[in-house]
């Protein structure tokens, strides 16, 4: 009988999952699919992969399809799975990495919650903080959703609960300045 | 007592009750808190999911501020401890990474200063004992359903409680006078910004955590993190519409409950800013004393 090698369903799977083992810190092999973080994730009901079938297609070499699932981006960094874990895997930090891939590789199921924390991220370079009014008005143009959650809108402006103006920091130069280091850093380590 | 504070975006603008209630009630139970100047957002929940390094270089910047001053660091928004605490254990587990995130921040950062949740200030440094010396109006009959939500408990490293059966809250409602409610899903995730991407996951979410409050009866939440908070209270009108039910459970940051208690007047701490109003409840068990 001829030995099928379950690992490589993808040719490039080998490379990939040394690079999420390097990203994430996060090894799939140390997974044996006991099911404790799915029997415990909160979002389980909503996704269309398991958390624990998320590592079996990473052992399997599915890397597309991983890629491509709504899992990663439903997954709410709760922690619930890598603190129940017997196997101590950090499938939250692993979830960072596999959305990283999937915007890069344009595969992401739910676009609008990496375009939402880019928006985030864009404030808090420009001004230190989060602009929350800004934020949502922004998001919900981009989103192409202008009157999402409107009706929210004069019940939060009467209880004083969002500026309409942002607040700059003084020093946000510093701020700006730590988000340029970091890019060169990143781009310097391979 | 005296810390370096970080309030955390949040705190100026959805979460401004936790600002008001946190500084009423340190103020009033003699704990000095210095307000960071110039802190800057931590970076929240996601930093992480873009950069590793910027998640550890953004809560830095302003544990360098703290240390400079010498102080231990104190973190009201649950996540924003998270993250803060976080760039500590990090940067003391590899000098190869304090190194990096030194120069990321182009200063050095020495992870000296220990993060605190607010809780822990009034349980472990502080002691319930002179919390419970301060009550002039304790919060006789009231239920309170504590909840924790994810951050503050989970992951073990960075956990201020017991992961998956906390009681710092619950003990602070005790010395305070109200009755803790037990229940099950004190440390459910209420799905964070689900609600916004994804309402019909979001929702469901947060609906059975105020169920399972509603079932156990509680009078109210009692939690410590803004945006939980934005879930749990600013939601309940939208997931009664979509039940087309009527149940309403008023949600308080723990602070808040505590001031009152200390007798500070609830427009001082924020409570009449929620969107399910807790003044009707308040006025029925605590405030006609």
């Amino acid at each position: 009988m001829e030995r099928i090698n379950l690992g490589s369903h993808h040719e490039d799977a080998a490379q990939f999952r040394e690079q999420i083992r390097l990203e994430s810190g996060v090894d799939e092999r140390d997974c044996y699919q006991c099911g404790k973080c799915s029997a415990g994730c909160p979002v389980a009901f909503a996704m269309d992969y398991m958390p624990r079938e998320i590592i079996r297609m990473l052992q399997l070499g599915l890397i597309d399809e991983v890629l491509s699932s709504h899992t990663i981006w439903l997954c709410s960094d709760c922690i619930a799975c890598y603190t129940r874990c017997p196997r101590s895997v950090q499938l939250p930090q692993l979830m960072d990495a596999l959305r990283i891939r999937a915007r890069e590789k344009n595969l992401a199921a739910e676009k609008n919650i990496g375009m939402f924390g880019d928006l985030l991220l864009g404030l808090i370079k420009r001004f230190g903080r989060i602009f929350e009014m800004g934020l949502i008005i922004t998001y919900n143009l981009k989103s192409r959703q202008p009157f999402k959650d409107v009706l929210l809108g004069p019940a939060i402006l009467k209880r004083r609960k969002m500026g309409l103006l942002p607040h700059k920091i003084r020093s946000v130069d510093a701020v700006r300045k730590m988000f340029e280091r970091v890019k060169e850093m990143e781009s310097d380590t391979p | 007592m005296r810390y370096a504070y970080y309030p955390g975006c949040s705190l100026e603008s959805t979460g401004i009750e936790y600002y008001l209630s946190s500084l009423a009630v340190a103020r009033k139970l003699g704990v000095e808190l210095w307000e960071i100047p110039e802190w800057n957002c931590c970076g929240a929940s996601f930093a992480h999911s873009s950069s590793y390094l910027l998640s550890l270089a953004l809560p830095a910047r302003n544990l360098v501020l703290a240390e400079k001053e010498g102080l231990d660091v104190v973190v009201s928004c649950a996540a924003c401890y998270s993250r803060l605490k976080n760039a500590v254990y990090e940067a003391r587990k590899s000098v190869e990474v304090k190194e990096k995130i030194g120069q990321a921040i182009g200063q050095e950062y020495r992870a000296q200063a220990e993060v605190y949740s607010m809780i822990e200030v009034f349980t472990n440094h502080l002691g319930l004992e002179k919390v419970a010396q301060a009550v002039v109006r304790p919060l006789e009959g009231l239920r309170v359903a504590s909840y924790y939500g994810c951050l503050l408990v989970r992951p073990p490293e960075l956990a201020m409680d017991d992961a998956e059966n906390p009681r710092s809250l619950e003990r602070i409602t005790m010395a305070i006078g109200g009755a803790p409610v037990e229940w099950n899903f004190k440390v459910e995730c209420c799905g964070a910004f689900h609600s916004t991407f994804r309402p019909d996951v979001g929702f469901q979410m947060i609906d059975r955590i105020l169920e399972d409050a509603l079932r156990e009866g509680a009078d109210c939440i009692a939690l410590a993190c803004p945006m939980c908070m934005m879930n749990l209270d600013m939601r309940q009108k939208d997931i009664n519409k979509m039940k087309k039910s009527n149940s309403y459970i008023p949600v308080l940051y723990f602070t808040e409950l505590m001031g009152l208690a200390l007798g500070l007047a609830p427009k001082e701490l924020g409570v009449n800013r929620h969107f399910v109003n807790a003044m009707p409840l308040l006025k029925k068990k605590v405030l006609q004393q």
